[in-house]
Order: C-alpha cells, then sequence, then structure tokens
C-alpha cells in the first residue's frame, strides 16, 4: 500500500516545486533584454514606439508596479484562473489554451499509442530470440529510431507518403488521416526507446528463479514469457512511458510545426516570436504541471504495480 | 628511482594496460561502439579539415545552378540559391560539433560542480539545491530552452546560452548520488582525519569516482544536445539563414520538397548520423565504464 506519509510527502515536494514553476515562469520574461515594453511594442509596430504609447502599454498591464506586485497579481489570477489576455488577439489566454490542448494531447496519445502498439511485439521477440537475427534488426531499428530527429521523419513521411503515394494530406488539421503522419513522425524516438527497455528489462527478469521454476514446472514457454515473465518486465516500462510525457510534449512542439497542426507548440511558438508574453507564460506553465503532475502519479502507480518498492522520503 | 616512485609508476603503468584492455575487450564484443567512435571521428576530422579542402564557398550563390539534383560535381546536389550542399553540410558539422561540446562542457563542469557540493554538504544546503533541480526537471528541457532562446533573441550565441543554462540537473543529480555514498567511505574519513585541504578532497577522492558516469552521460547528452540545436534552429530560434547550420538548412528545404528532394534530406542525414555516432559511442561508454548500468534510468 501507498503510505499516508510518502503522500504527504510527495504532495508536499510537488507543491514546492510548482511554487519554483511560477516563479521561473514569471521570471522568464525578465530576460528579456532591454525594456520588456519597448521591445514589444517595437515587435508589434515594427518600428521605435513614442514614449507616450510605451507608457500607456506599462500602465495598462500593470507593467509600471514593482516586480514584487507584478508577481502576486500575476499569481493571484492564476489561482483563480485567469492568466491575463495575450498582447496580440486580445483574447484571454486561458481560452487560447483550452483551443490549443486538445490537438495537442490528441496527437501525444495517438503517438504514445503508435509507440507501444510497435514496441512492446517487437522488445517481447527481441528478448526471446536474443542474439538472433530479429533481434539484431530491431536493436538496429532502435538505434536508428532514437538518433532520427522527428522533423525530418516529417519530412521523409510527407515526401513518400503524401507528395508521392498521396495516401494522407500534406499538412493541416482534420479527421484520422491527419493524424496518421505526424503520430508516426512523433512515436518513432518512442518506439525505440520503449523497445530497448522492454527488451533489456524482459531478459532480466527472464533469469530469475520464478521464471526458472515456471519453466520446470513443463509450462509452455509462451506462458512463461506472457504470464509470468511480461508482467514483471513491464513495470519499469509505466515509469519511462511517463517520463516521456515531457519528450512527447517537447517533441509535439516540432511535429505541429513540421505538419502546421494548431496546437500548443504551434501557439507557444508564435507566442515566442511575437513576444506575446502572457501566452508564453500560459503555455509554460500549463506544459510544466502537466508534467509534474503525471510524474507524481507514475511515481504513485510505480508503487501500487510492484510493493517490494519503497519509495522513501529523501530519495531522489 | 626511489622503491615509491617505481611502485607508483608500476601501479600506473599496470592501471594503463588494464584499461587498454578493456577499451579492446569492449571494441571486440561489441563492433558497434567501434562503428560510433569511427563516425564521431570522422565528423570531427570534417569539420576541422573539410571547410579547407571544399573547393566551394559555402555562402556563394549561383542563380543558374539552382536546385540541382546531386551529380558528380556536386554530390548532394544544389539549394535554391544554387549552393552547394555538400559545402554546407560540412561547414554545419563545425556549429553543431561546436555547439555540442561548448553547451556539453558547460553542463557537465556546473552540473558536477552543484553536484558535489549537495552531496558532500549535506542539510538544508542539499535540500535548497535538489529543489532547484527538481524545479528544472519540471519543465521538459526542449521547451524551456525554447523560450528562454525566444525571449534573448534568435541567433546562435542565445540557442548556446539558453541549451547551457537547462540541462545540468542530470549531471547534478548523478553526481550527488555518487558523493552520498563514497563520503561515507573510510578511505575519504582517513584523508579527512589527517588534515587533507576540501579542496584536494575533492579532486583526489571525490572527482574521480564520480567521473565515469557523468562521461557516459555527456557522450549520450552531446547527441542529444546537436539534435536540440538543429530542432530548435529549425524553428527558427537558433542559426539565422544564410549560416550553414544543419537545422536552418532544413527549414529552408521545405518550400522545394516536390521538386528538390536532396535539400531536406541532406542536412537531416547529417543530424542523425552525429547523433546515432554520439549514443553508439555513449552505449559503448557505459557497458565499459559503468557496468551497473546506473545511467541507464537517467539519460533515457
Amino acid at each position: 500500500m501507498i503510505s499516508r506519509a510518502y503522500l504527504l510527502y510527495r504532495t508536499a515536494t510537488s507543491v514546492v516545486v510548482l511554487c519554483g514553476v511560477s516563479l521561473l515562469t514569471f521570471g522568464l520574461t525578465f530576460l528579456t533584454p532591454g525594456d520588456p515594453a519597448r521591445t514589444i511594442l517595437r515587435q508589434q509596430y515594427g518600428q521605435t514606439p513614442s514614449p507616450e504609447v510605451v507608457d500607456a502599454f506599462r500602465e495598462e498591464h500593470g507593467l509600471d508596479e514593482p516586480v514584487v506586485v507584478q508577481y502576486a497579481d500575476w499569481l493571484t489570477g492564476v489561482l483563480q484562473g485567469d492568466l491575463g489576455s495575450s498582447y496580440g488577439s486580445g483574447r484571454p489566454v486561458t481560452e487560447l489554451l483550452v483551443e490549443s490542448l486538445p490537438p495537442t494531447l490528441e496527437l501525444a496519445a495517438a503517438a504514445m499509442s503508435v509507440a507501444l502498439v510497435v514496441a512492446v511485439p517487437a522488445g517481447v521477440l527481441s528478448a526471446v530470440r536474443q542474439g538472433e537475427w530479429v533481434d539484431g534488426l530491431s536493436q538496429l531499428g532502435s538505434l536508428i529510431g532514437v538518433s532520427m530527429p522527428n522533423f525530418w521523419l516529417g519530412y521523409l513521411l510527407i515526401i513518400v507518403f503524401s507528395l508521392q503515394l498521396s495516401l494522407f494530406p500534406v499538412a493541416g488539421d482534420g479527421g484520422l488521416s491527419h493524424l496518421v503522419l505526424p503520430a508516426v513522425a512523433l512515436g518513432t524516438g518512442m518506439t525505440a526507446i520503449i523497445t530497448r527497455l522492454i527488451r533489456m528489462s524482459l531478459l532480466e527478469v527472464l533469469d530469475e528463479p520464478y521464471v526458472e521454476m515456471a519453466r520446470s514446472k513443463g509450462l509452455s514457454e509462451r506462458i512463461v514469457v506472457y504470464k509470468h515473465a511480461l508482467r514483471n518486465a513491464l513495470i519499469p516500462v509505466v515509469t519511462i512511458v511517463g517520463l516521456q510525457f515531457g519528450y512527447v510534449l517537447s517533441g509535439a512542439v516540432v511535429v505541429e510545426i513540421v505538419f502546421q497542426r494548431p496546437g500548443i507548440g504551434v501557439l507557444l511558438v508564435d507566442a515566442v516570436f511575437a513576444r506575446d508574453y502572457p501566452v508564453v507564460q500560459g503555455a509554460v506553465l500549463l506544459v510544466a504541471v502537466l508534467f509534474v503532475i503525471t510524474n507524481a502519479l507514475v511515481d504513485l502507480t510505480y508503487q501500487y504495480l510492484d510493493p517490494r518498492i519503497q519509495l522513501g522520503g529523501s530519495q531522489s | 628511482m626511489t622503491i615509491a616512485e617505481s611502485t607508483r609508476s608500476d601501479a600506473i603503468q599496470r592501471r594503463l594496460r588494464s584499461g587498454i584492455e578493456i577499451v579492446t575487450g569492449t571494441l571486440r564484443r561489441n563492433p558497434l561502439t567501434l562503428l560510433g567512435a569511427v563516425i564521431v571521428c570522422f565528423l570531427g576530422v570534417l569539420a576541422v579539415v573539410g571547410p579547407v579542402v571544399s573547393p566551394y564557398d559555402p555562402a556563394a550563390q549561383n542563380l543558374a545552378n539552382r536546385l540541382r539534383p546531386p551529380s558528380l560535381a556536386h554530390p548532394l546536389g544544389t539549394d535554391r540559391f544554387g549552393r552547394d550542399l555538400l559545402t554546407r553540410i560540412v561547414y554545419g558539422a563545425r556549429f553543431s560539433l561546436g555547439i555540442g561540446l561548448a553547451v556539453t562542457a558547460i553542463r557537465v563542469v556546473v552540473g558536477t560542480a552543484i553536484g558535489l557540493m549537495s552531496g558532500y554538504a549535506g542539510g538544508w544546503v542539499d535540500e535548497a539545491l535538489m529543489r532547484l533541480v527538481d524545479i528544472q526537471l519540471a519543465f521538459p528541457g526542449l521547451v524551456l530552452a525554447l523560450v528562454v532562446a525566444g525571449i534573448l533573441g534568435p541567433s546562435l550565441r542565445n540557442l548556446l546560452i539558453a541549451l547551457a543554462v537547462v540541462g545540468w540537473s542530470t549531471y547534478a543529480r548523478v553526481v550527488r548520488g555518487s558523493v552520498l555514498s563514497i563520503k561515507e567511505r573510510r578511505y575519504v574519513d582517513a584523508a579527512r582525519l589527517i588534515g587533507t585541504p576540501r579542496r584536494r578532497l575533492f579532486r583526489r577522492h571525490l572527482l574521480p569516482n564520480v567521473i565515469s558516469p557523468v562521461i557516459v552521460i555527456a557522450t549520450l547528452n552531446l547527441g542529444t544536445v546537436v539534435l536540440a540545436t538543429a530542432g530548435l534552429s529549425f524553428i527558427g530560434l537558433g542559426a539565422q539563414p544564410p549560416t550553414p547550420e544543419w537545422g536552418t538548412m532544413l527549414a529552408g528545404g521545405r518550400q522545394h520538397m516536390r521538386q528538390a528532394w536532396w535539400i531536406v534530406n541532406a542536412p537531416g542525414a547529417a543530424i542523425m548520423l552525429t547523433v546515432l555516432g554520439f549514443n553508439l559511442l555513449g552505449d559503448g561508454l557505459r557497458d565499459m565504464l559503468d557496468p551497473r548500468q546506473q545511467t541507464r534510468i537517467e539519460v533515457v
């Protein structure tokens, strides 16, 4: 069982981390070289703004207040679900995020599915046939998969499947046909990592005495592998799949740009280029919060799946 | 030569010999590591020598010669300004390897220093530094680097800063873990008791014991940094055209995918080859230096 003390500790550290995250997210703005208000306005109008315009902008967005007050205001807003509004379109940031999140989650889920559907059989086959050509092939495939930049893979897929074979649309947003290529581009790196992990983990488990025991009872190899070994071998996979969530989000940013798919990635990159700070802060905060929550959940699931694991307080 | 000196040089020779044996043994068992080393050396030589022997100028435009497919004169074809792609790829190796090395070096130094401090000092220093690490690990690295680079303003220098700032926490964690287990050993206590200065204690007794996992992570990290540099430049946040940087070149090939497939594929393949080289080498080094696979989960 998960101890209450651990649950409490995990929640407490998560809260500390989230406070730090909010501070860092807010502080990003101050990395702007020179004066933010002037830089933003120059970006928007394409010329140096007059002092009156700058002052008006500062007052409108509270940039004339002391930093501490600005942070307090921002944080109060965040806790009430108000992330301010975009400098560009004037729309509330929360609205933009709510609009952009579903396509990104859809892409992430599709990529994860691609990865698991390919990686589990490939990893198992690789481990069971260790040293044979199937194993070599799958290991070579994984090596290439991890090393492949997903934006290049995206273009390769477009060239082959959209331009040459006309099987899928080149870019944009729409039904399932628009999801296939981006999901493959994003999922390939993950497939490679998970395949290697399942192979390694299964090989370790297959050496354990209880597997030997199952074998000597006369159970068929199929039952030994799938019923006895694989279950335990999948435990570390859960962690990695969870930790890969951050990788998926990072990758989604690039893949969304390759396929011109709306989502958090495109929203964030556009906002970064336009110096639309409220949107940047909102998107970064959302990504970090999602990431922190997933990691905490992964920790807890891990312990639930394998009661032998004791997660101590100060272990990190 | 005194006796002490001769035993010392004997010991050094013995260590050297066993080191060489480990390396050759691993290479024989795992030829892929050798392949990785060959790729990395090849790219290194290419980056240094390539620009000197290349007959073309990476920036010289020749509009009469634009979008030419691969041929003898232009083995990888030409881009939309008629520039020779192979030449640009070769020059690009300088940027990718240079940034990769610089960023990784900064990460290693900062991360190791913080890890040593955190593990050795313990108490509130440790707690504070580790929460700092947690906060950094709360962001997907690439997203944070993207925002930092974007806000600082798109340029290769700012990209380098952004990538260096966000990636040191892995090293800090691993080093701290090693220090925690080492600092309780007898020989460290002994060194402390005879009054070894702290600086010497760190350099002679702690650092050598934490260096193996750091080397492994750094090698694998080089691949990741090359990938991130290319990715962020591809988005437009790193090198700006006409810099012959691989990610930037790939982004520039987008409009011509239909008639000139080689423009996106040449830099793409170059990035993949580089990352593959570092990954193969890193995997091999891990088998060699870290048989207990402590670094396994950290890097993935």
